[in-house]
């Protein structure tokens, strides 16, 4: 069987621009939220969310020219720019720009996204009823199409391997990460630029989560102790956006170019819980058999985990997917640390999977598990230490992520160290 | 140059990015100026909103050139 690897990595967070500069403000317990800036807020409830943050590229500021000229920014909604600015990133990181067409045509994307181009809808819609029809931009649909990161990546750097997207809400990056390691697998290609890319903080993106009453909305005078998974005073999710993005890599393809291995995709699991449009299965078993289905996948057993990056969004689905994780560990839970970056980055949807995954292969590399922050009061007497308030350097040669979305699509990648 | 030339002038300088001086009465939008076939139709419409006028689909067709649409605009206005 084709073994699969992650040779490079891309991130565009809330709390910086940058693989590098996102993580070691993760391990520096700091929190990406804020008041909301990008739109006026005041006729929605929650008035504050993880937005990236812009800047002359600078001290981890995103500088939006570095990745896309404004002439052509217009023509895209902002998922996009984020989705090609980390995939920028991660191929570079991989130094996997080639020039030959097997290599081109063997290196493919799979970049998703869980809602795209809502605003541009929102704003298209809005110019329609004001101006008609007529005043559509012709680039309004590929500007706004979820798979048009993909389509940009290869336009881009001339990939002409597989071209994907996937769209399963907050599981969207997990699955594209997956689903583009299975294609390595089954031959379909050597290399994959996967991941995914949110930009929902907007005023029918914030309003639309918040009928769901799904976000957190009492701390205004504080959003950066709002996302707090775990805790007791939690009250919903705080929005995040941006993009994750990895180059996954056959194992023999990457060893023969001399690339740098981070970690191996060990794993991969998914299910569907058939229960509910917003809310998990009451006893997390979806997200069990996702869990399950990932160890299988591996050949490995739960007490082979050391690290998991949970879901753990901040919401009442927090304890259910302790209790799901719990009972899967068993005995070894006492082991495993978990804990939720969301704290720190909130919740980028349709990129949270990829920037989790991230950390996670991160955690491998560093041997430290990220803390979950905001963590004062937990819910539950956890079996699992969830890495409150600060970072846990420990053992960590198998780590998993877990994501689990709207429509109850659950999906969990395993990642390890590699061994020859 | 006429106030007609220098406002298309403008718009296709922020539309395409290119340099001003590129931007001459025979410059092909197309072949000279870099736009694909979706950037024209977005210049059409540009013209449309700055000039308050209706450019038909057909008409749109044979605007070409910089010269062609202050040519047409000029007509047109």
């Amino acid at each position: 069987m084709r073994r699969v690897v992650v040779t490079g990595l891309g991130m565009v967070t809330p709390l910086a621009s940058g693989v590098e500069e996102t993580w070691s403000r993760i391990l520096d317990s700091q929190s990406g939220a804020g008041p909301i800036t990008k739109f006026d807020a005041s006729n929605v409830t929650t008035k504050y969310a993880c937005e990236v943050p812009y800047g002359d590229g600078t001290d981890g500021t995103f500088n939006p020219d570095e990745w896309m000229a404004p002439k052509d920014r217009r023509k895209i909604d902002e998922f996009i720019l984020f989705g090609l600015a980390a995939a920028e990133m991660a191929v570079k990181d991989a130094d996997w720009l080639p020039e030959d067409t097997e290599s081109l045509e063997r290196t493919g994307v799979m970049i998703g996204s869980g809602i795209g181009g809502l605003n541009s809808i929102a704003e298209t819609a809005l110019l329609i009823k004001e101006k008609g029809p007529r005043r559509v931009s012709p680039f309004f649909i590929p500007g706004a199409l979820i798979n048009l990161i993909s389509g940009q990546v290869s336009i881009k750097f001339g990939f002409k391997g597989p071209n994907h997207a996937v769209v399963t809400a907050c599981s969207t990056g997990a699955h594209a990460i997956g689903d583009a390691a299975r294609l390595i697998k089954y031959g379909d290609a050597d290399v994959m630029v996967a991941g995914g890319a949110e930009a929902a903080i907007s005023e029918i993106g914030i309003a639309g989560f918040n009928a769901c009453k799904a976000l957190s909305t009492k701390r205004a005078d504080d959003p950066k102790a709002a996302s707090r998974p775990y805790d007791q005073d939690r009250d919903g999710f705080v929005m995040g956006e941006g993009a994750g993005v990895v180059v996954l890599e056959e194992y023999e393809h990457a060893k023969a170019r001399g690339a740098k291995i981070y970690a191996e995709v060990l794993g991969y699991g998914l299910s569907g819980d058939a229960y509910h449009v917003t809310a998990p299965s009451e006893d997390g078993e979806g997200g069990e058999r996702s869990m399950r289905a990932a160890l299988k996948n591996a050949g490995l057993e739960p007490s082979a985990i050391d690290y998991i990056n949970a879901h753990g969004t901040s919401t009442m689905a927090d304890t259910i997917e302790l209790g799901a994780v719990e009972r899967m560990m068993g005995d070894a839970a006492s082991k495993a640390t978990m804990s939720s970056t969301k704290s720190a980055t909130g919740h980028l949807l349709g990129a949270a999977g990829a920037i989790e995954a991230i950390f996670s292969i991160l955690a491998i590399r560093d041997q430290i598990a990220p803390p979950t922050i905001n963590l004062d009061n937990p819910v539950v007497e956890p079996k699992l230490d969830l890495a409150p308030n600060k970072p846990v350097k420990r053992e960590i040669n198998v780590a998993l992520s877990n994501s689990f979305g709207f429509g109850g699509t659950n999906a969990s990648v395993l990642f390890g160290k590699v061994n020859d | 140059m006429s106030d007609i030339a220098d406002r298309v002038k403008k718009i296709v300088v922020e539309h395409l990015g290119v340099e001003e001086d590129k931007v001459v009465e025979s410059a092909s939008f197309i072949d000279d100026l870099g736009a694909d076939s979706l950037d024209t139709v977005e210049l059409v419409m540009a013209f449309e909103e700055e000039f308050g006028i209706e450019i038909p689909d057909d008409a749109a067709e044979t605007i070409q050139s910089f010269g062609d649409a202050v040519k047409f605009i000029t007509e047109a206005s």
